[in-house]
């Protein structure tokens, strides 16, 4: 009975939301935009098709490149390796979170003070200048490997705010009930105090999400990116490259950007609307 | 120098509509009485304690005269409450643990407190340690920061700085309910003497634990669901209660030394009811054994004997 | 104190022993050679590179087993050695770092400091009103959620190409050579305003956020409460949440260093502006690695010296620091 009350009033909360509204109206288009957008071209995102540096026009909806290419395929391919990348990046990133924090936090003790220790310092280090090590001495790289990457250094975040987490939860009574009845730890963290941390997980991950975008735009412009692909940020780094500030080929580095910024801002919006749902005390009246 | 109440109402502003916290209480609170104030979680008590020296958003004042000392509480208005915050009425809240900034010490914050309130820190000092002798603090606790402070340490504090300006009223809220039993008597004891002095003149005492106010209150207003029930000295509302709640409430509660083995402890079947849409009338009709066909209609708060007030028609019946 | 500083110096030095073996690891067990590549671009003689390839061996020390060569690493460190660079060559690797580090710290540190500043600033003002509220935090989440290198190419594009009225590369005229007069600090601030503005316009949304987010919580805390409920004017109880803000803003500087570093790495690309970040680009696309090795350490050094100086700041904000209350955030 309170489960059901519970989640029919969360939805209550979360239907009449605005910010949640909003973020997710924009997550949602990009996501139809990815993944219906290739539909419209027949292009591939590299092959000289047509004229070069032309605006936006009804032929080419964004235009082309310095090179004759058709922006538009460039840009939805992009949006592709963009969502995989927070998909891939962001879920491993909250995945090894999860497993740090859990423990951590759960276990206390040596491995609490071990584990902290450990987040400390590959927070400390700048995860750019290892990403960019490591990328740098590999000569192929895919979208996948950058996002494996992505994600072995982007979980601290996540581990620090899991493991106080399960801190707060793990001295409740429901806990103590659990572990007095002779509960395998393995079985509490699943059933008791995984369930009440679903809607913190969920906030974890999207703020990963949004990370493992920004990280991989990043790496990409730099050049760093995946070697034999389309992605949002390599869109910016070739316009740059090849002059498209001097020749003022706006459309070219333009999209790229607003959609990242788009997609990350939506991404924040919603964590802070899901925030707002799941914790009674921030709902504005 | 007093209280005076009169038609105090106070609703809570929610998204599904006004929750009637507090409807229309009128009371008054003698020179120098300490009335406890009781009833079950939800009852109004903290509504009530709040509406008279910290009435914000969400509560939202909804019509009622406030008169402390002859001169009227303008409750309604935050702004000008701030006049009489501290000097004249004062708060030892709910949350005392808590209550001082963690990261200033605690002299610090009281000379700022002080100072923002254009009182002159140096010439309250001496008065200040001996109100922490008081309460048996040491000087020290001046330099400390809250965090090096026992949860009872912290609770007598808050009770020196609350008091410090020997308000005319102040208002204890639930000041012994983190404590453990030494601790309340002990608490429960610097309150009385705080009032024999004068740190204070009258209090009210918020307290869900009838037997703490047995103890140090001379009268008790009994409230549920939002509307006052009963009030009478503490004697009478204890051995001799006139209104249905009340009675049920006393019977309920266990009596030391006496063994429940035979006979079950008699709670008051049924829960109060929500405030966002409460019934018409005497909120308690619906649990109460003796209501009949005018209850459905608000009784008054009426003076049936000296010194005893009952918001009841049947009680009203009897003594007709 | 003492165990809080202790504490906190144990993982930098770990920090940095962990960060100075991985710089030194990757090259080793990366695939290729860092020789051969060398060699393939000389374009020499292939009797000539036979010999070359012996002698640069030994140069580098690439013949000694592993564990030596990882001592000789320290102990060129200790000496200021980074090696010679070969995209330079041949000049020291440390000197060219050192070229560039004056750039970084011009453009870093006012762009850091304006930003917390302003951000906290403006942050704990739209805590106030609700206008300011709802003019500032939509601003603020745009800002933070633009990555940075997208500001800076609209930035370059709109005030140095379209309105003309900023250069968009370089640290000063190429016109210049270095050398004290009006002319030559007016070409440095005015190459320097495009990146400094990209870096600090990213960070002032994120701050001002969070300090807004910060003031919020701290004026609904109980101690707020009591203040008010005794009657204290709104400027103390705004100056003690203030106070209280700051401390997980402080923090949380600290925990945003990576995030700037690669911020300011990606903005000094933009603007070809001579940082560590622009070289150490230079350098990867050279494959220079010795030069990549001691770009970095320079960054790793720099980072855990603004940790410092960072913690030393919390004990000057948190007084309970000194009592050795850590009252550190988990």
């Amino acid at each position: 009975m309170m489960q059901l009350k519970k989640r029919s009033e969360i939805l209550y909360f979360a239907l009449r939301n605005n910010k949640l509204k909003v973020g997710l109206a924009v997550l949602l288009f990009f996501v139809v935009l990815t993944l219906v957008g290739p539909l419209f071209t027949d292009y591939a995102p590299y092959d000289y098709i047509g004229p070069i540096a032309q605006p936006p026009s009804s032929e080419f909806w964004f235009g082309t490149t310095t090179f004759g290419q058709d922006v538009y395929t460039q840009f939805v391919l992009g949006l592709r390796a963009t969502f995989l990348v927070g998909i891939v990046g962001g879920g491993l990133g909250t995945l090894i979170g999860i497993v740090v924090g859990f423990t951590a936090g759960y276990r206390g003790g040596i491995v609490d003070e071990m584990l902290n220790m450990l987040t400390n310092i590959v927070l400390v280090i700048p995860t750019l200048a290892i990403l960019l090590i490591i990328a740098a001495y590999l000569t192929v790289r895919g979208i996948l490997v950058e996002s494996i990457f992505i994600g072995c250094t982007a979980w601290p975040w996540a581990a620090r705010a899991i493991r106080a987490q399960t801190f707060s939860l793990r001295s409740r009574e429901f806990v103590d009930l659990a572990r007095m009845s002779g509960m395998k730890p393995w079985k509490i963290i699943f059933t008791q105090i995984a369930p009440n941390m679903m809607s913190y997980l969920l906030l974890v991950f999207i703020l990963q999400f949004g990370g493992a975008v920004l990280a991989a735009a990043t790496l990409d412009f730099i050049g760093l990116g995946p070697t034999n692909a389309v992605s949002l940020g390599l869109m910016m780094n070739y316009a740059v490259l090849w002059g498209a500030l001097i020749f003022g080929v706006w459309w070219w580095f333009v999209p790229p950007g607003l959609a990242i910024m788009a997609i990350v801002g939506a991404l924040y919006v919603t964590n802070v609307g899901l925030d707002e749902v799941f914790n009674p005390k921030l709902r504005e009246m | 120098m007093s209280l005076q109440v009169e038609n105090l109402t106070v609703y809570y502003q929610t998204l599904r509509g006004d929750v009637r916290a507090l409807e229309s209480a009128t009371f008054s609170v003698e020179d120098g009485e300490i009335m406890g104030l009781a009833g079950e979680s939800g009852c109004g008590k903290t509504t009530l304690a709040n509406s008279l020296i910290f009435l914000t958003p969400p509560m939202r004042f909804v019509e009622g005269l406030v008169e402390l000392d002859n001169e009227e509480l303008p409750v309604w208005d935050a702004e000008r409450m701030n006049d009489f915050r501290f000097k004249k009425i004062s708060i030892i809240p709910q949350y005392a643990m808590n209550a001082m900034n963690p990261t200033r010490k605690i002299g610090k914050m009281t000379s700022e407190l002080l100072e923002s309130r254009k009182v002159d820190f140096k010439t309250t000092l001496p008065e200040l340690k001996r109100r922490l002798d008081l309460v048996e603090l040491s000087h020290d606790v001046l330099n400390m920061y809250p965090i090096e402070l026992s949860g009872g340490m912290k609770q007598r504090m808050v009770m020196v700085l609350s008091t410090l300006m020997n308000p005319s009223l102040l208002i204890a809220d639930e000041i012994t309910s983190a404590l453990d039993v030494a601790s309340q008597k002990a608490v429960a004891e610097m309150l009385v003497e705080f009032r024999s002095r004068e740190c204070c003149n009258s209090v009210i005492v918020i307290s869900h634990d009838l037997s703490i106010l047995y103890q140090i209150a001379d009268t008790i207003l009994i409230m549920y669901a939002g509307q006052l029930a009963e009030k009478a000295s503490t004697e009478v509302i204890i051995h001799s209660p006139r209104h249905p709640y009340t009675k049920l409430l006393i019977s309920s509660l266990p009596k030391v030394g006496v063994k429940y083995a035979e006979k079950r402890l008699i709670a008051i079947p049924g829960s109060p009811p929500l405030l966002l849409d409460p019934p018409v009338g005497c909120r308690f009709r619906e649990r109460c054994p003796v209501a009949f066909e005018k209850c459905p209609e608000e009784p008054p708060f009426l003076e049936i004997e000296k010194g005893h007030f009952v918001a009841c028609w049947k009680v009203f019946e009897e003594n007709a | 104190m003492r165990r809080y500083f202790g504490r906190k110096l144990l993982i930098y030095i770990l920090t940095f022993f962990l960060a100075v073996t991985i710089d030194w690891l990757i090259p080793r067990f990366m695939p290729g050679n860092p020789v051969q590549t060398m060699l393939s671009r000389m374009q020499l003689h292939a009797e000539a590179v036979e010999v070359m390839y012996g002698y640069y061996t030994r140069a580098f020390g690439l013949d000694l087993p592993i564990w030596q060569q990882y001592l000789n690493f320290w102990n060129a460190l200790f000496h200021g050695d980074l090696g010679i660079s070969v995209y330079l060559f041949p000049q020291p690797v440390i000197k060219v770092i050192m070229r560039a580090v004056p750039y970084d710290v011009f453009l870093l540190l006012p762009a850091i400091l304006l930003s917390w500043l302003a951000g906290n600033w403006f942050g704990a003002f739209a805590a106030r009103t609700k206008w300011l509220d709802n003019t500032i935090l939509p601003v603020g989440y745009i800002l933070t959620a633009t990555p940075y290198m997208w500001l800076g190419i609209l930035l370059a594009w709109v005030f140095g190409i379209v309105l003309g009225v900023f250069p968009i590369a370089g640290a000063y005229s190429f016109a210049l050579r270095p050398h004290l007069s009006w002319t030559f600090i007016r070409s440095v601030l005015h190459h320097w305003f495009l990146p400094f503005a990209s870096l600090f316009m990213v960070g002032f949304g994120g701050w001002a956020i969070g300090m807004r987010n910060m003031i919020i919580y701290e004026l609904e805390a109980d101690y707020s409460h009591y203040l008010e409920s005794l009657g204290a004017p709104r400027s103390l109880v705004r100056k003690y949440a203030f106070r209280n803000a700051m401390l997980p803003q402080l923090t949380g500087l600290a925990l945003q260093l990576g995030v700037i570093v690669a911020g300011a790495v990606v903005t000094e690309v933009v603007f070809s502006y001579p940082g560590i970040g622009y070289l150490l680009l230079q350098a990867i696309q050279n494959q220079d690695y010795f030069l990549i090795q001691g770009c970095f350490l320079f960054i790793i050094i720099g980072v855990l010296l603004a940790n410092f100086a960072i913690d030393i700041a919390i004990v000057l904000v948190d007084p309970r620091t000194r009592r050795g209350m850590t009252g550190e955030a988990v």
